[in-house]
């Protein structure tokens, strides 16, 4: 992307950093906070709607699309939110390269390895044989 | 990055008075470190439990209806409400807004409050009008 071509600010500071990128994490951060905010109001609300929360009611529930579909997507963007999340403050705090590049690395390993648990319990629930 | 460690550090919380722009900046960090490591854990248990079958979940609600268990899902209804509060008011200052004194200080009181009583109300609505 060439520099001062672009008619906005944004536009004409893309890419200029030193690092050639960064504004995307920056973006994505706040673009799931913005769905965070709509997806972890529906989930609260949700908890608080059901009649109850024995296995069988919360079963029932995630089977449904209405249930399963905004539960896959509040378990995917938070994982993803997270993730971002948790590299500001890494970001923020460990300065040396290598404990930097390590710790991130874990939190990125952990945040996709607990997300694939959560969605292949999603899945098992939603098309599973559990009474 | 490498720091020189005879070089002095900036000016950081040590020595700076407190104010409620600042209290509410380290808990956005706190609660959003808490719900990454506390909430994500406990929701896929959760996940996990529903699609194991009832004798998971029932060790799963066990643990949850114990002290040390209300204390966790009491503390993160509060977390998420906390970072979520505070990262509206963060949206709203990255769009350039809310930086006046007066009116930041009262936006973060606010948040501190609102959270309060979210935490409060969701509660109160969980244990009263669930039975």
């Amino acid at each position: 992307m060439s520099v001062g071509e672009s008619s906005t600010p944004l536009g004409r500071v893309r890419g200029a950093g030193a690092a050639h990128h960064g504004g995307e994490h920056w973006l994505r951060e706040r673009l799931t906070s913005a769905a965070l905010l709509l997806l972890g109001v529906w989930l609260v609300a949700s908890l608080l709607m059901l009649p109850d929360l024995d296995h069988r009611t919360v079963s029932e529930w995630l089977r449904s699309a209405s249930g399963a579909v905004p539960m896959a997507l509040f378990v995917i963007v938070a994982f993803v939110h997270a993730i971002d999340g948790m590299k500001v403050v890494v970001d923020d705090y460990v300065h040396d390269a290598a404990n930097n590049l390590l710790l991130n690395g874990l939190i990125l390993f952990a945040g996709i390895g607990g997300l694939a648990l959560a969605l292949f319990s999603l899945a098992k629930i939603a098309f599973g044989t559990t009474e | 990055m490498t720091r020189n460690p005879d070089r002095p550090l900036s000016p950081h919380i040590t020595i700076w008075r407190w104010g409620p722009g600042m209290l509410v900046s380290i808990l956005h960090r706190m609660t959003g470190g808490a719900l990454t490591v506390a909430g994500l854990a406990v929701l896929t248990w959760w996940l996990w439990a529903i699609a194991a079958g009832q004798g998971a979940y029932d060790r799963f609600a066990a643990h949850a209806g114990e002290w040390y268990g209300l204390v966790v899902l009491v503390g993160l209804t509060w977390a998420f409400w906390q970072h979520l509060l505070s990262g509206i008011r963060h949206l709203v200052m990255d769009a350039g807004a809310g930086f006046e004194l007066r009116i930041n200080k009262l936006f973060a009181v606010l948040t501190i409050a609102a959270s309060l009583f979210l935490t409060a109300l969701s509660w109160f609505l969980a244990l009263e009008v669930g039975q």
